[in-house]
């Protein structure tokens, strides 16, 4: 079953295209990798997918709901974590966890448990009261994903969610998303990394606001005849005309 | 709710978190009173006064004694020749000096009038304003007594009266004014800050993806800082009666509904410049150079807008806190009611409630981006 649809999704600011009619689905329990060069669109198409931004033409379907004429259903039925570190370095760790759970809707009786549970399935028992600004990001970032999914969302998108921790925090993190998606939860993710473009099952790269591939990285090396996903994405990404934005 | 309830404790710990900044906020308010009412005040006592006394005679010194046993004059010297006071100027030790000329209760008693010739230090022209005015004051009611039933029986003597504020105290003008200011200050500086925080973060950014609705977001954003508006509100109204002894004359009810709105009007302008801006230093400035700075010199706070040039009392028209602190001033110091501040209250309310629905459209218009 398809969780999240795109069906000619478009957007121009004005003369420039930045989405160019992509269409591609997403099934549930998948990690679908969502790859561009920077300027590519990619952020624009999930803001469009997020429901944050109208699409020019076409349509977003995400959990079932049209993400431009049902912004606010598909908002909540969604997790979200961004590339820019998102969560409040001034307030404490269970404190984070207390304000999404809040905004995201969990019952005000059922708030303390979730805490606690989320501290657990992390092993931050002892960080409860630590503020986030002391942890270390990789830390942090397994946080913020465990923020984002405290509301136990069907699909998260992950704005490029590793962007500068090290090969062992991204690894650890890459296994907090495999868990994720063993227990039925779609994920979206983007990333710069092509080693962990190979961790998902099937990956799309955005060139100039269109998708020029779209498949498991195994058949894409194959199509390609290249040996890594590396070498997929720079046979792409040359033929970009578009300046990096 | 509960997505409220969430919000607000998120705000107030950020609050709280930031202590150095909760300190300033609460302690801001106590040192500008204590500063505009004490230290900086524009009232004058003990001025230094030297006497030349060419007469020598009975009314003469009664003249003298006179001024030097009010509050705001405190005789230092008395000189033989006007060339004396010159020295005592430079020096600092005098900053005015009466003359009165030889014959003068002759001519008193003769003319009806005597001239006397008084000296000021006009090196601070304000200063020096007051200090001749006190004494004009002093003398032309000496003028009268002396005369008695009056020889000259149609003589006109202009009577300056200080209505309101008789001691002419500045902390009666100063503590309007610094209303004015710091309720400007917390609510329009600090919520633009906060707001602009979160984009600078990136927060913002989850907050938007988050099923949170814009309205829920601002109305918690506000709730903290309106509470510690209050809070400071009643900090100052305490000051200033205890402390200052500048009395709330008037209608305290109306004196809390005019501070309120003013209060949502400050709000509402700290939320429509954090929609236009992306970073806490922008909205530092704006809120800073646009708002505080008009208010110091535009409200009627420091000088008077009677005597502005045409463009800047204009300019003081648009400014809400000329609005508000004229509002205050006859609550607090004129003792009058809702009558007299109505057309203030009616200017600030549709004040508001026109930053509030352009912030509100500003804030819109920027989620579908």
């Amino acid at each position: 079953m398809s969780v999240i649809v795109a069906e000619n999704l478009t957007k121009r600011f004005g003369a420039f295209t930045a989405v160019d009619a992509i269409s591609f689905s997403v099934s549930e329990g998948e990690i679908f990798g969502f790859l561009g060069a920077n300027g590519a669109g990619k952020t624009t198409a999930m803001r469009m997918l997020c429901g944050l931004s109208r699409p020019t033409s076409g349509r977003g379907i995400v959990a079932g709901f049209d993400a431009a004429l049902q912004p606010e259903l598909v908002k909540a039925s969604i997790g979200y974590m961004s590339q820019k570190f998102s969560l409040y370095e001034d307030l404490k760790v269970w404190e984070n966890i207390r304000l999404y759970a809040g905004i995201y809707g969990v019952s005000a009786s059922s708030i303390p448990t979730v805490i606690d549970q989320t501290l657990e399935r992390l092993g931050f028992g002892t960080e409860r009261n630590a503020l986030v600004g002391s942890l270390p990001l990789g830390w942090k970032q397994k946080l913020a994903f465990a923020v984002a999914m405290v509301h136990k969302p069907r699909i998260v998108f992950l704005d490029e969610p590793t962007g500068g921790v090290d090969p062992v925090a991204r690894r650890q993190f890459w296994e907090m998303i495999y868990e994720a998606a063993d227990a039925g939860v779609t994920i979206f993710v983007t990333t710069h990394y092509m080693d962990e473009a190979e961790y998902c099952h099937r990956v799309s790269i955005m060139v100039d606001g269109r998708v020029e591939a779209l498949d498991q990285p195994r058949e894409l090396k194959r199509l390609h005849s290249v040996p890594s996903m590396q070498e997929v994405f720079f046979q792409l990404a040359r033929r970009a005309r578009r300046k990096e934005a | 709710m509960n997505q409220l309830y969430a919000f607000v404790l998120k705000e107030f710990r950020h609050i709280a978190r930031d202590r150095w900044t909760t300190i300033i906020l609460l302690c801001l308010p106590v040192v500008m009173l204590v500063l505009f009412g004490f230290a900086i005040s524009t009232e004058v006592k003990n001025t230094p006064l030297a006497v030349v006394d060419q007469s020598k005679d009975e009314l003469s010194r009664q003249l003298v004694e006179r001024l030097a046993s009010n509050q705001y004059f405190r005789l230092v010297k008395n000189l033989d020749s006007v060339e004396e006071a010159e020295e005592l100027f430079k020096s600092g030790k005098a900053s005015l000096v009466l003359v009165v000329g030889p014959g003068f209760r002759k001519e008193l008693i003769a003319y009806g009038t005597a001239p006397v010739q008084l000296l000021a230090d006009a090196s601070d022209p304000n200063t020096a304003r007051t200090v001749v005015s006190y004494a004009t004051a002093v003398i032309s009611s000496f003028q009268q007594q002396a005369l008695g039933g009056g020889s000259v029986p149609y003589r006109i003597t202009p009577v300056v009266k200080l209505l309101y504020n008789p001691t002419m105290k500045g902390a009666y003008n100063f503590v309007p004014g610094t209303l004015g200011l710091i309720l400007m200050l917390i609510c329009a500086m600090m919520t633009s800050v906060s707001i602009a925080r979160e984009k600078e973060l990136g927060t913002m950014e989850v907050l938007l993806v988050s099923p949170v609705r814009p309205l829920t977001m601002i109305i918690a954003k506000v709730i903290p800082y309106f509470v510690l508006s209050v809070v400071d509100f009643v900090l100052i109204c305490l000051i200033s009666v205890f402390v200052l002894d500048v009395p709330i004359s008037g209608s305290l009810f109306w004196l809390v509904i005019v501070s309120l709105t003013y209060i949502c009007l400050a709000l509402a302008l700290g939320i429509l410049i954090s929609s236009m801006v992306s970073s806490q230093l922008v909205a530092l400035l704006i809120s800073g150079m646009a708002m505080i700075v008009p208010v110091m010199f535009l409200s009627g706070m420091m000088f008077p807008i009677d005597t502005m040039p045409v463009v800047f009392q204009w300019l003081s028209k648009i400014l809400p806190a000329s609005w508000y602190i004229s509002a205050v001033r006859k609550l607090m110091i004129m003792g009058l009611g809702f009558e007299a501040i109505r057309s203030d209250l009616a200017v600030l309310a549709g004040m508001t409630l026109l930053l509030a629905l352009v912030a509100m459209k500003k804030h819109k218009a920027r989620l579908d981006g």
